[in-house]
């Protein structure tokens, strides 16, 4: 097979084993993960095989044809960039199936766990892989969908749910803003395509629409990385099985947004707009970030915090856009997929071992899980930028890129810093305070993980440790190549374990020392930072339920104001509506039809059933009870029937019998549920504005059939159906062939709204002798109250 | 309903004009019929039976959930219209077979089963809606 049709096969992997999941979960248990973990490692392999080729600075585009006719292709392209994120969401993919089958042992539900985090693998995988606008937006929208089942897995829990529709909410709607972003770019450019959209050049950024598209594009990117003031969700979907926290809030998902910043820099950025919002975003979520981190002491929120601050460090990085800090945003992207991956699979093994992960409730776990120790120290190395770890490279490349000694530089240094010792403090919290001092009783007996579990963070903290070690050709492979993709012209990444003194040097020496100072007075700066939050009361979790419940008062306003819940009013401004419209349309243009007249010679037969016509709009009008009434309408309809009948139009006729009879049955059935009195007793005054609209309606639409049929027949349609019908159609029913044949697809449509109907009927008439009851119940309560 | 003659024909009624509608449905694509119209017929018929013998009896009779007849259907109408693809030819475009069964040529099409599936969904979704409101019309 070729190449193309492999890369295909690997966009749609995942699901096909997020289809077999449940199945294989049922027979093997929860040692199907060591199966399923094999269509992550085969597309992580089928990936590695690109990574020469892009080494050398090509990029591989392909792809199917999907809506040709609006230039929509299903296209991948891979670079640097992609091929960074492909082979990060394949390998911590697979590593963290193996751990969901160790952390998901004997759950009832395991099986959907496996479906859901694999499907969101796959969509994952195709955002980062999606060449075309449209692909990347079907994407991204499938990892928001894919991340609210599983924020939700646990559904019976209320804090669940709310994090879910939180999370959907606020990534759903980034993405609606994508979408408008991504079509304004498209209409500047009349490109669909990332990899043409790269070699466009600058003229996009001269384009007056430019700052709507970057703020729209934008919108999108915040939300999605949580950046403040939209980080709110991200915190809240801990409330996720931590395989989940550590795959898609740590590692994946959460990059999407700083995936598409540095995907579209080099059409974008390095305007002054680009370099002055996305860094005060970043900076503004890294120090919220961090500062909230070390407020808690529940290892996923402090973790969950600390991702934040360094999305935020990430979007910093490609805001200001200078080499050295488009490959610090390189090398720390991958850094912290490592370690905080790790990190999160820690967390849970802790969790799941002693059944707390509250850090004021653990201690002395260092003998019981010797293993689990030493991962969470390594990956805490990394996290705190030492050497030899591969964290300390992209720490040292943040400050590098940072000290140039102008004033802006100088802020955002001290800012970094500060966070980025925060940071350090809150990695050492986690990694020694369950572990050191004197053990502390846990709900449950701690003892060693299963290799289910300690093997995905053991591997992650060990790449950590020798990404660093082997920088030459880590940096040779992957992270030259994806600054290069970043930056848009080839960039080479140099950074190595080598002592090198300089600013960088001292500026992680500050870090560290603040760090240390930090972690040592860790109680005390949570409770300083516990008064501060307490003070301001208020944070944008609170903002959102308060925007929910406003959006909600303001629908229910609204709805009251437009819709008054009662038939007759919204009867009477349909038929108002349509006898204005077929009154007034041919008298403002003049095409009043011309006065019908009638044949001398209509034979008696004609005469007799219009006269039955007739004599049933009368029979209607004179009904002393509505049953009658309704009968007689039908007497109307027949002889309708028979003019059609007469004029050589049989399946009409034939329809229109049909329609009678049972409108007849079904009205005089729904007659019957209503609970009216039999006749209409109301006063003339009363039944006069209604008759008034049912003449002014009838007026028109005679006058609307009048000059329809007045103009001269065009039968190029006729001639048409009539030539084809046998010949293409074999159908010599005309009207049956167009309807099942000519103009099926019409048909189609119709006979699924046909069923949409059916069901709304069906389920309207089943609520009604429901709500009725629950109504009449709660105006019982009213009355009691009152 | 309480007439004795009533109850007593309606059945007879009922399986004449279901045959009847499936005769409609099959000539329609040369003679006036077709899947809408025997469709109408189909529920006119369980109508009658409807009102003659109860609402349940009608449920027993057609076995099957209204609803789920008419799901079959629009099914049906779509696989019709998909199999055109597996030709290569664009969707909905009618194929014909001309299989000889006893020496009897008959002209099968993807557009009879599109007509199949109008009828199908016609009778169950207006039956489902005629057969709810009876049911409860007594209340």
């Amino acid at each position: 097979m070729d190449i193309a049709a492999l890369t295909f096969l690997a966009l749609g992997l995942p699901f096909v084993a997020a289809l077999v999941a449940p199945v294989l979960t049922r027979f093997l248990g929860h040692n199907a993960a060591w199966l399923l973990a094999l269509a992550p490692v085969a597309i992580f392999v089928h990936f590695l095989r690109f990574l020469p080729e892009i080494a050398s600075g090509e990029i591989v585009t392909g792809g199917y044809a999907w809506i040709p006719s609006f230039n929509v292709s299903f296209s991948w392209l891979i670079d640097g960039l992609s091929l960074t994120f492909a082979l990060l969401i394949s390998g911590i993919g697979a590593l963290i199936v193996l751990y969901s089958g160790g952390y998901l042992k004997g759950h009832p539900h395991q099986g959907r766990f496996f479906s859901f985090i694999l499907m969101f693998m796959g969509s994952m995988q195709g955002l980062v892989l999606s060449d075309s606008f449209l692909m990347l937006f079907v994407f991204w929208e499938l990892t928001s969908i894919t991340s609210f089942l599983l924020i939700g897995f646990d559904h019976g829990r209320e804090a669940a749910r709310r994090a879910a529709l939180q999370a959907l909410v606020v990534t759903g709607g980034g993405g609606l803003l994508l979408l408008a972003g991504l079509l304004i770019l498209w209409n500047m450019s009349g490109i669909t395509q990332f990899s043409l959209l790269l070699s466009f050049g600058g003229e996009l950024k001269e384009s007056p629409f430019y700052l709507a598209a970057l703020l729209l594009v934008l919108g999108g990117a915040v939300t999605k990385s949580a950046q403040f003031p939209f980080h709110f969700w991200l915190p809240n979907a801990m409330e996720a099985p931590t395989p989940v926290s550590a795959y898609l809030h740590s590692a994946t998902m959460v990059k999407a947004g700083v995936y598409l910043l540095m995907r579209l820099n080099p059409v974008l950025g390095g305007t002054p707009e680009w370099q002055i919002l996305l860094p005060l975003f970043g900076v503004a979520t890294l120090v919220t970030g961090a500062a909230l981190a070390v407020r808690q002491t529940d290892l996923k929120l402090m973790l969950a915090y600390t991702t934040m601050a360094s999305l935020g460090l990430l979007v910093l990085l490609t805001g200001l856009g200078s080499p050295h800090a488009i490959e610090a945003a390189a090398l720390y992207l991958v850094a912290h997929a490592l370690f905080k991956g790790a990190l999160f699979m820690v967390a849970g093994i802790i969790d799941h071992e002693t059944g707390a992960r509250d850090l004021t409730k653990l201690g002395g776990l260092r003998s019981a899980m010797p293993l689990t120790f030493a991962i969470a120290l390594a990956a805490a190395l990394s996290m705190g930028g030492l050497p030899p770890f591969f964290g300390f490279l992209a720490k040292e490349e943040i400050y590098e890129a940072l000290s140039s000694f102008d004033r802006r530089s100088m802020v955002f240094a001290g800012l970094t810093v500060l966070g980025n010792a925060l940071m350090f403090a809150v990695a050492f919290a986690i990694a020694l305070k369950p572990f050191l001092g004197l053990k502390v009783e846990t709900p449950r007996h701690a003892h060693e993980a299963p290799v289910l579990l300690w093997l995905g963070p053991a591997i992650l903290a060990l790449k950590g440790l020798s990404i660093a070690l082997m920088s030459g050709l880590a940096h040779r492979l992957i992270s030259s190549p994806m600054s290069s993709a970043i930056a848009g012209e080839p960039r080479t990444v140099t950074i190595s374990l080598a002592p090198h003194i300089g600013a960088p040097l001292l500026l992680s020496a500050v870090t560290l020392l603040v760090g240390v100072a930090f972690y040592l007075n860790l109680d005390r700066l949570r409770a300083a930072m516990a008064v501060i939050l307490t003070d301001i009361g208020w944070g944008p979790d609170r903002g959102f339920d308060q925007f929910i419940r406003g959006l909600l008062r303001l629908a229910v306003a609204v709805t009251h104001r437009l819709q008054s819940g009662k038939l007759d009013v919204y009867m009477t401004v349909v038929f108002v509506l349509v006898a204005v419209v077929l009154l007034g349309t041919p008298v403002h243009f003049g095409e009043l039809p011309r006065a019908p007249f009638f044949a001398a010679d209509v034979p008696m037969h004609e005469l007799a059933i219009m006269a039955i016509a007739v004599a049933g709009l009368l029979a209607v009008v004179m009904a002393a009870d509505r049953l009658t009434a309704i009968v007689s309408l039908g007497i109307q309809g027949f002889a309708v029937a028979v003019i059609f009948l007469l004029y050589g139009a049989p399946d009409l006729s034939f329809t229109q019998f049909m329609i009678e009879t049972l409108s007849v049955v079904v009205l005089a059935l729904v007659m019957t549920r209503l609970r009216l009195s039999p006749s209409d007793r109301r006063p003339l005054h009363q039944k006069l504005p209604d008759s008034m609209i049912a003449l002014a309606c009838g007026f028109g639409f005679g006058l609307f059939l009048l000059r329809a049929t007045g103009t001269p027949f065009d039968a190029t349609l006729t001639d048409f159906y009539n030539l084809y019908s046998k010949s293409i159609a074999h159908g010599a029913n005309v009207v049956n062939v167009i309807i099942v044949d000519f103009r099926g697809t019409d048909t189609l449509g119709e006979i699924a709204v046909v069923m949409i109907t059916g069901l709304a009927i069906l389920s309207l008439v089943r609520l009604r002798a429901g709500s009725l009851k629950r109504g009449a119940d709660d105006r019982q309560d009213a009355e009691e109250r009152a | 309903m309480k007439s004795v003659i009533f109850r007593t024909v309606a059945p007879f009624l009922t399986s004449l004009m279901t045959l009847f509608s499936i005769f409609v449905l099959l000539r329609g694509h040369n003679e006036p019929g077709g899947g809408f119209i025997g469709g109408l017929i189909a529920v006119s018929a369980l109508a009658i039976y409807g009102i003659a013998h109860g609402v349940e009896t009608v449920r027993r009779a057609i076995y099957f959930h209204p609803l789920a007849i008419a799901g079959a259907g629009l099914f049906a109408a779509t696989v019709a219209g998909l199999i055109s693809l597996f030709a290569h030819v664009p969707f909905m475009t009618g194929l014909w077979v001309y299989p000889s069964i006893f020496g009897v040529e008959i002209p099968l099409s993807t557009v009879m089963l599109f007509d199949t599936g109008v009828y199908l969904v016609v009778v169950g979704s207006i039956s489902s809606v005629a057969l709810s409101l009876e049911e409860r019309g007594g209340e």
